[in-house]
């Protein structure tokens, strides 16, 4: 990826190894500092989640070439660092997720038709942030890191950190892409979380690419290396390891919600489609580098390792005939999202609405049912 | 009634301290309004009285100030914030435009953002590049955002209170140029609604439309005018948006003749959807073109020339003379 005509262009890739607990090859290892704590079954777990999430992305991909949506953002190949973060975080803590973290919304409990309505252009959200605990995907780059740091400080205000409690103590998550760390934003929030000691973590999935621009074009250091200058903890994980993502963010999410500040996790993955599906991703990267992430699959060396652990075919059959079912769910529930309904729109501007609002409204509806065989 | 003469300054100062000690989710947060107490002296004593989780001193980042107000609200406080001064708050642009002004939309009406954007703003104190500017208009034209401004002391005390207790974001204009100007405060009540339009001097020959430091102005105009003979009606917007407009249309259904007074530059100000409006409204009253007196299309200029950048009395009166001559 470097450019090798540009003796400056700065190496970001190859500083301290990313944490590893679980090899492509599907083996076990050790790290000094992480270690997942979960047994056989939990592992079950989260390759479920894994299954279920990359359904959720191949179908909404194909609903999006058939026409159903208008686009989507795929995940492929970012599942394991979605779903061990997602898994790691309690039911009190609060996730603010970008528009590609649909393992995040997944994990919270969403109904994932939502994010079908999103990307169809039915709805701008859906589901109410406060219910599970998620926030509506953020767009714009790297805002959310803010709102994830602002909503931590008021945890600190309400006094629920660091007392011990562990079903009471909470912590606030902020996901982000390699991209967002150019923005100021995220710069800000970093600065803020160390200086209030925000209870929050920053999980960037670092997938090498902002659209075309490569990561040695954003960063002039490793990422999990920003942390270093503003006073917390970077930590790199490999980031299709679900075991490690999870063992790392757990950490950092215990480190918050007792009281010892905000961490950046750089979850180190790829995406393995292109940015949307409107993008052409040949253009800019070759093939062969796409190869080389294949065989680093974040599903498979999790099968794998289930398999050497003695779990029965059928309960790998079971699981699809799961997968195929969220499938069908998908395409069903996608006919059935209703179209926006414009004239309802202008009442969710305001709490308060404006005698303005309600008179474009009443201009728009009288000019909606003066054509024939209008609704009204 | 129990009225106090002070300063907008303290009258914000007291209606802040108000909101506060009614909800203990209301939360001041902006730069060097703790220890310092503002800038300007607005929050001085607050931090001391509500310590420093309520009256947060925040890093030099316009943006994270509205960024972390926002997740603030996701836990339920009622962030007030303070932007120093009018042109430092581009920084925190898109956090207000992109985020603020669309949380409630964006979940359908789900989530509440009940966050005050305090700004002082405006010229005529002599000051450097970018504390003089007026940005209401960028904030107004803004689907999703409400924004006020008050004139005198009684006025900033009620409608910052009333600005906080509303559940929609408000961007709250402050006068800076009268902060220093003392007036009646009645702390007991206030008989006005936040958004509503006040008719603040009764005339029959023209209707002087404007708001927050201008209002001062167009009432001296208003004032000087009487040796000519002239009565003119002055109105007091209080409200930009919404806008409030029914005292305007009735106003200038009886005079016939409209001059709307701003700081910011003309092209695409206040002044100009306030003409469109007047025009949609009256247009069959009208007997002259509406008219705008206005600070000029160029940013604004060193202090020095700030004088002849403003409107000012004469300025007004011409713009009076110019549409009762083409009646």
């Amino acid at each position: 990826m470097n450019d090798p005509f540009d003796p400056t262009t700065p190496d970001t890739t190859t500083d301290s190894p990313p944490v590893q607990l679980l090899t492509p090859a599907g083996q076990r290892v050790t790290d000094p500092d992480y270690s997942y704590d979960g047994d056989l079954a939990d592992v079950q777990d989260l390759y479920r989640d894994l299954v279920m999430v990359r359904r959720i992305d191949t179908e909404a991909f194909a609903l999006q070439r058939h026409g159903e949506l208008g686009l989507w953002p795929p995940l492929l190949g970012q599942e394991a660092a979605q779903v061990g973060a997602g898994r790691a975080m309690r039911p009190q803590d609060f996730a603010f997720p970008t528009y590609r973290d649909h393992g995040i919304v997944w994990c919270r409990g969403e109904d994932p038709t939502y994010l079908l309505g999103i990307f169809r252009g039915s709805s701008l959200g859906g589901w109410d942030p406060a219910d599970r605990h998620v926030a509506l995907p953020n767009i714009i780059i790297g805002a959310q890191t803010l709102h994830a740091t602002g909503y931590a400080m008021g945890l600190t205000i309400d006094g629920l950190v660091g007392t011990g409690t562990p079903d009471r103590d909470a912590a606030a998550m902020a996901f982000l892409g390699d991209g967002a760390t150019s923005q100021g934003d995220f710069n800000e929030a970093l600065d803020w979380a160390a200086v209030h000691q925000a209870p929050v973590v920053f999980f960037c999935q670092n997938n090498h690419y902002a659209i075309s621009v490569p990561l040695e074009r954003q960063t002039r250091v490793p990422i999990a290396q920003r942390a270093d200058g503003f006073g917390l903890p970077g930590v790199r994980v490999d980031g299709n390891d679900v075991l490690a993502c999870h063992a790392v963010t757990t950490a950092a999410l215990q480190r918050a919600r007792d009281g010892q500040g905000p961490t950046l996790v750089e979850a180190v993955t790829y995406r393995m489609g292109a940015h949307t599906t409107s993008d052409d991703p040949t253009r800019y990267r070759e093939a062969s580098e796409v190869e080389a992430w294949k065989a680093k699959d974040p599903l498979e060396r999790v099968a794998t390792h289930l398999r050497d652990e003695g779990v029965c075919e059928e309960w790998f059959a079971a699981l699809d005939t799961e997968a195929d079912a969220l499938g069908e769910h998908l395409r069903e529930s996608c006919q059935r999202i209703p179209e926006p309904d414009l004239a309802s729109l202008f009442d969710q501007v305001f709490v308060e609405t404006t005698v303005e609002l309600d008179q474009q409204k009443a201009e728009y509806v009288a000019w909606r049912d003066s054509f024939e065989g209008s609704v009204a | 009634m129990t009225t106090e003469k002070m300063t907008m300054v303290k009258a914000i100062n007291s209606g802040l301290r108000a909101s506060m000690e009614a909800d203990s989710k209301v939360v001041v947060m902006g730069e060097d309004i703790g220890r310092l107490g503002g800038v300007f002296r607005v929050t001085e004593g607050l931090q001391k009285d509500f310590g420093d989780h309520r009256v947060m001193d925040t890093p030099l980042a316009e943006s994270a100030i509205v960024g972390t107000a926002i997740g603030l609200t996701f836990r339920g406080f009622r962030p007030v914030i303070e932007i120093q001064f009018d042109g430092f708050v581009y920084p925190a642009y898109d956090q207000i435009v992109s985020q603020v002004a669309r949380m409630h939309f964006r979940s359908s009406g789900k989530v509440r953002m009940p966050v005050v954007i305090r700004i002082p703003y405006g010229g005529g104190i002599g000051a450097v590049e970018h504390h003089s500017d007026s940005p209401e208009g960028q904030f107004a034209m803004t689907a999703g955002l409400k924004v006020v401004a008050p004139s005198t002391p009684h006025d900033a005390h009620w409608m910052i209170q009333q600005a906080i207790a509303s559940d929609d974001p408000i961007v709250f204009m402050e006068p800076k140029r009268r902060y220093w100007e003392s007036g009646q405060v009645d702390t007991g009540s206030t008989d006005l609604p936040l958004w509503s339009s006040q008719v603040v001097r009764p005339g029959r020959d023209a209707t002087l439309i404007t708001y927050g430091p201008m209002v001062k102005t167009c009432l001296a105009s208003a004032e000087a005018a009487v040796e000519d003979g002239l009565e003119l009606e002055v109105i007091d917007l209080r409200t930009l948006s919404p806008l409030d407009l029914a005292p305007v249309v009735e106003s200038v259904r009886r005079t016939g003749h409209a001059v709307v007074v701003h700081e910011a530059a003309r092209t695409l100000g206040l002044g100009a959807e306030i003409a469109a409006r007047i025009t949609e409204e009256c247009f069959f009253s009208l007997e002259a073109p509406v008219q705008r007196v206005t600070g000029y299309d160029m940013p604004y200029p060193p202090s020095r020339a700030e004088e002849e950048f403003l409107p000012g009395l004469d300025r007004i009166l011409d713009a009076v003379d110019r549409a009762l001559q083409e009646s």
